[in-house]
């Protein structure tokens, strides 16, 4: 028993119990878009390759889409908290993929390579509170006994 | 805060049940500001103002990096060493605000510098910079990940933690290890790119 454990051994199962690796795929879902970003922005303001980006994306949504996939098969989960923190997380991720595309769009960045950096970005968008509300709602369940 | 004494009372103090303040996750009196901060990198953007992009990227940067480094490697280890209280009364009013500061500090620093490399020239591939400002980009990468993907769920998930009646101290501290495990990461990579950023400012 740890230091800051506080003789909590009936919440024993909240930190051993295993949970799918949402949070795992969302943040390599993630670093694989800012891969791709990193390759496209390292040839601005030259023609940027998009098969790369394409793939890396590509790759980023089926993660993504296994994640929320293996979220939904989740039993005994705290679903009104994982709604809560997601939907305050994904206004705030929003806004700041919404900047980070006002300079995209700016710049005369335009046609496929646009579509593959907005995708991108709603990767970012989406992966970001995915993992916070995932995060907070797989320890929601405490000694209250309720989510 | 009252928080504070009720995980101290776990630790075999006064009896619990007394009524404690709820931490807010994100502190409301922070959003205008960070409000204020992004419409300032918007205009920033829009108007291609060199001051404007620079004052954003060179404040937003320093920021960013001191806080990084002053927490990972002050900060931190001093907390690790406080008593169970009063490293909880810390967490329950730093946390909150690191959650609306650091998104901010980020998203102002690589928005405006993206634009004021593009501005000033330092992406085209004949510049001599291009090259440190796309070793800077995976810096940044890496720190992002860790920061977005590990640091800032695990920030959320202690304040969630610390709202329960009676909060798990072994939830915090699983939470809490993430950002000992990152700090050395963090560190090389903000050193990293002060070593850049001064090349390229200086070229």
């Amino acid at each position: 028993m740890s230091e800051l454990d506080g003789g909590h051994a009936s919440t024993g199962d909240l930190v051993e119990r295993r949970y799918p690796p949402v949070d795992v795929l969302a943040t390599i879902a993630l670093g694989l878009v800012i891969v791709g970003g990193i390759f496209m922005a390292s040839f601005v303001p030259r023609h940027v390759p998009l098969f790369l980006p394409v793939v890396v994306l590509s790759t980023a949504f089926i993660l993504l889409f296994v994640a929320a996939f293996l979220l939904t098969r989740i039993e005994d989960f705290a679903w009104d908290k994982f709604r809560l923190v997601y939907k305050w997380a994904l206004l705030a991720y929003v806004v700041e993929a919404g900047v980070i595309a006002f300079a995209f769009v700016r710049d005369h960045t335009h046609g496929v390579a646009l579509l593959v950096l907005l995708g991108m970005l709603l990767v970012f968008a989406v992966s970001v509170p995915t993992t916070i509300a995932y995060t907070v709602a797989r320890f929601a369940k405490g000694l209250d006994g309720k989510s | 805060m009252v928080q504070a004494a009720a995980v101290g009372e776990e630790q075999g103090g006064a009896p619990l049940g007394t009524e404690r303040p709820l931490i807010p996750v994100v502190p409301r009196a922070g959003i205008p500001i960070a409000g204020a901060v992004l419409v300032f990198v918007i205009v920033a953007i829009a108007t291609n103002s060199l001051w404007m992009l620079t004052f954003c990227h060179v404040v937003g940067g320093g920021l960013w990096t001191a806080i990084d480094l002053f927490v990972g490697f002050v900060v931190g280890p001093i907390m690790g060493r406080m008593s169970i209280p009063a490293r909880a009364e810390f967490s329950a009013r730093f946390l909150p605000k690191m959650v609306i500061i650091m998104p901010t500090v980020v998203t102002a620093t690589l928005a405006a510098g993206y634009q004021l490399a593009l501005t000033v020239g330092n992406l085209n591939s004949d510049s001599p910079n291009h090259a440190w400002l796309v070793v800077s980009f995976c810096v940044v990468g890496v720190m992002a990940v860790i920061a977005l993907g590990v640091l800032e769920p695990a920030n959320v998930g202690v304040i969630f933690e610390m709202n329960k009646p009676i909060p798990d101290g072994r939830i915090i501290e699983r939470l809490m290890k993430r950002f000992m495990l990152t700090a050395a990461i963090t560190g090389a990579m903000q050193v990293a790119t002060l070593i850049i950023m001064t090349r390229v400012a200086s070229r």
